[in-house]
């Protein structure tokens, strides 16, 4: 099977979709989309979330299956029913979240679903002999005995795209393929990604990140709400032109920051650590100022300690060491509820777990914290419905909140709007120290927009904030200072005018 | 006195009463390897040993017998997967009703079709040239129905199946991430059905363990929880079939001496020798450690997309 999969002749020599839609309850999902790809190009796929690029894709492989519309390999029509059919047609997928099981070898990951016979036994070394030609060839270094849990993230991705490559593959669907590596990564990605085109390879790239999609692509198609936007060729396309485009008006790319007023320290780290779900020093020996009016990004692969450093400052996980004051006055150990009172803001970053809860409604989301404060209740015992009511209309009002009513259940809400809602409750008491991790994951660029507005405003009322997130480019457009971390501690920290991207990359991955 | 109490006899018995253990634990550990919680093993097993008792008091053949209790119970591993797997129901408690049926039914069915309490002429023990003449080993371990070798036998094959095979690969993928396996062009449906319709027959065979090999008779609730200790000895034994075989060893064993000694007469109230077993069994689960073997999607449905 390496053999042939090292040739250039395809099976996939053009793709279509023609006139796809896709109806769930109460969603148009996809709305008569028309998309073609074919051997030797990179064709993206951009939109929100939501727009419906995962759910076109999910229809190539198999996954959903389209209401109206047809697919075409080669021009005959192609019925895909399951990921089997997707995979013996040469179609393959690199998901967002790796399909691995992770306490399996990289080989017997291969091995599975190869053979969907039960009768036959595993022939691990003839996988392993496949496998190491086709690294030769794309020079990446797999080991296929090793357990896929010790492999690091883009490791991971690797054998995700040399599997799909061994099982044939002639087309691969890359969802979000960036959306978890470090820039020297994402370099090394488009290396095999580019040599893939060269050999012939139909590749479907989906991404939001304006300046890879430039990068990577020879053709660009624009989702918006499930309905085709546009194509364009990639040397007709602006970072501007295309961020328009997903959201359907102009859109603010660079932010109009005023100078750095510094004022006092307001929060203060000292040699902090504390362990992680699984028991390690997930945080270790982590000292951190945070003046008034500075925003100070924290930068770093998913996991290097981002999540425990928002956790104790907001009381939720138990220091080991050392001490953290906020105003001068020593927090360590004191509870959520504390940390309100002395006026810490947290954005959590997992909002639908910790953020809200999702059953009640806007209103009730709102007043998670304070509800048994005047003037919400009286007296700490009966709640006051009227004042909640006009607090929470003034909040929608205030922040765009797109929501039918007051009482609707906060789940039926967007990411976005749920995300505002968040932020209107913890800005409400004018916090002295804002904590935002994640603040626009997973939230459409308009409502980015408006929320770093919004922390951009609080930073220019004197509030010390600590923005954490994966996405470097907020981390860029926001921050005074950017602090990286790497396996729990502070590996760098640079000041905005002297960001240099590869060295912040360096960083992340830890070399330094 | 301990001499009177731990003999070659009691070691016989560790050997035939860990049988239908054996039968019933290695196909849930199947089951669950592949993410389902069948708790309904016990009925199974009733089904199973009512079947085969019936087949044989009605025709004498044994082979119609053994044939009988992999039908029944090969169908009941179906009902368990149609509900669990294509239903996507609560698995512990269809796991429940799987039992509670095979309960009522079993005894329905012997009252209507029996009436009153039989015996039947069993599977008889093999005699093997040389090896069960040998003093004291042959007692132990070569004077056995063949359901106790081919109990043993099987744990060695599904450690083959389960590791070296691509079905093995199938079943404990699907087990630990069915997303994954799924996208990968596995059929998780499929391989459920198939690990429990094989539950389904060992237990079924460990019912005819009991009722044509082991005690010959039919009766209510002729298992008494069996079922149940055999899911525990999987979750004993970390899901491999080697530490399940311990696990039936040790239950077994403690089983036979607790026989033994009402046998001896030492002066202990029997219900506490009765009840040594499972106190040893629960304490033996808050103790075993945490294994790296257990699927991540036990008891979850699988859900696509």
């Amino acid at each position: 099977m390496a053999e042939t999969v090292l040739t250039n002749k395809r099976r996939i020599e053009l793709l279509e979709m023609r006139g796809i839609v896709k109806r769930f309850p109460g969603v148009l999902a996809c709305d008569q989309i028309d998309f073609t790809v074919k051997s030797g190009e990179v064709h993206t796929l951009l939109g929100e979330n939501g727009a419906g690029k995962s759910t076109l894709m999910k229809m190539l492989y198999g996954l959903y299956q389209p209401d109206e519309g047809e697919i075409r390999i080669n021009g005959k029509v192609a019925s895909i029913r399951s990921p089997q059919e997707a995979i013996q047609s040469g179609i393959g997928m690199i998901h967002q979240h790796f399909m691995f099981v992770p306490s399996l070898t990289v080989a017997e990951n291969v091995a599975l679903g190869l053979k969907t016979s039960f009768g036959s036994m595993l022939d691990l070394k003839e996988i392993s002999k496949g496998l190491s030609a086709l690294s030769d060839r794309y020079n990446l270094k797999i080991d296929p005995d090793i357990p896929i849990w010790q492999l690091a993230v883009g490791e991971q991705q690797r054998v995700e795209i040399l599997r799909a490559i061994y099982k044939g593959a002639d087309l691969l669907i890359l969802d979000e393929p960036t959306a978890v590596l470090t820039p020297q990564e994402v370099d090394d990605l488009f290396r095999i990604l580019n040599q893939m085109r060269q050999d012939g390879h139909a590749l479907i790239f989906i991404s939001h990140k304006l300046h890879e999609v430039l990068a990577i692509s020879n053709r660009i198609t624009v989702l918006r709400d499930g309905a085709q936007v546009g194509m364009i060729d990639v040397e007709e396309a602006t970072k501007q032109n295309l961020a328009e485009m997903m959201v359907g008006r102009p859109v603010v790319l660079q932010y109009d920051i005023p100078p750095l007023e510094r004022g006092s320290v307001r929060l203060e780290l000292n040699q902090v650590s504390a362990r992680s779900n699984r028991g390690n020093l997930g945080l270790n020996d982590v000292s951190l100022s945070v003046y008034g009016g500075e925003i100070v990004g924290v930068a770093g692969v998913s996991g290097n300690g981002q999540q425990e450093l928002a956790q104790v400052i907001a009381g939720l996980r138990p220091i080991e060491a050392g001490t953290i004051t906020v105003n001068g006055q020593n927090i360590s150990g004191k509870s959520p509820e504390k940390m309100n009172s002395l006026g810490v803001s947290y954005i959590p970053e997992e909002r639908m777990v910790d953020g809200v809860i999702k059953e009640f409604t806007v209103a009730e989301n709102l007043i998670l914290q304070d509800h048994w404060r005047e003037p919400f209740a009286n007296n700490g015992l009966m709640l006051n419905f009227n004042v909640i009511q006009d607090a929470c209309r003034q909040a929608i009002k205030d922040y765009e909140i797109k929501t039918p009513s007051t009482e609707t259940p906060i789940k039926s809400l967007s990411g976005g709007n749920i995300q505002k809602l968040v932020l209107a409750r913890e800005l409400a008491r004018n916090p002295q120290v804002l904590i935002a991790a994640q603040p626009t994951r997973g939230v459409d660029i308009g409502a980015s927009e408006y929320i770093h507005q919004r922390i951009l405003a609080e930073r220019e009322t004197g509030t010390a904030i600590l923005l954490i997130s994966e996405d470097l480019d907020e981390i860029r457009a926001l921050s005074d200072r950017i602090i990286v971390m790497f396996e729990g501690r502070i590996v760098g920290i640079v000041e905005r005018k002297d960001v240099n991207i590869q060295a912040l990359g360096a960083m992340m991955a830890g070399v330094h | 006195m301990i001499g009177n109490i731990i003999t070659a006899s009691v070691f016989a018995s560790m050997i035939r009463l860990a049988t239908p253990y054996l039968f019933a634990a290695l196909g849930e550990t199947l089951g669950q390897r592949s993410g389902v919680l069948n708790l309904g093993l016990d009925g199974m097993m009733l089904m199973g040993a009512f079947f085969a008792f019936y087949a044989v008091f009605i025709t004498g053949s044994l082979i119609l017998g053994l044939i009988a209790a992999i039908i029944v119970g090969g169908l009941m591993g179906l009902a368990m997967a149609f509900i669990s797997v294509t239903l996507k129901a609560e698995q512990g408690i269809s796991g429940i009703g799987i039992f509670l049926f095979g309960l009522g039914m079993s005894e329905l069915l012997f009252q209507q079709w029996i009436g009153t309490p039989t015996t039947v002429s069993g599977i008889p023990d093999v005699y093997i040239p040389i090896l069960s003449d040998i003093p004291v080993i042959g007692h132990i371990f070569f004077n056995h129905n063949i359901l106790v070798y081919v109990a043993f036998a099987l744990v060695p094959i599904m450690t083959l199946v389960l590791n070296k095979t691509n079905f093995g690969l199938m079943v404990r993928a699907v087990g630990q991430n069915p997303e994954a396996a799924d996208a990968m062009g596995v059929s998780v449906t499929k391989v459920r059905y198939t690990t429990l319709i094989i539950g389904g027959i060992l237990a079924g065979l460990a019912g005819a363990s009991l009722s044509i090999a082991q005690i010959n008779v039919f009766q209510q609730n002729l298992t008494a929880g069996q079922g149940f200790i055999a899911v525990a000895l999987v979750y004993f034994g970390g899901w491999k079939p080697r530490g399940v075989m311990l696990g039936a060893l040790l239950f077994s064993f403690v089983n036979a001496l607790q026989l033994q000694i009402s046998v001896v007469g030492v002066n202990i109230p029997s219900e506490f020798s009765a009840m040594a077993p499972y106190i040893i069994t629960l304490l033996a689960l808050v103790f075993a450690s945490k294994s790296r073997e257990k699927p991540d999607a036990l008891t979850k449905p699988f859900e696509r997309g």
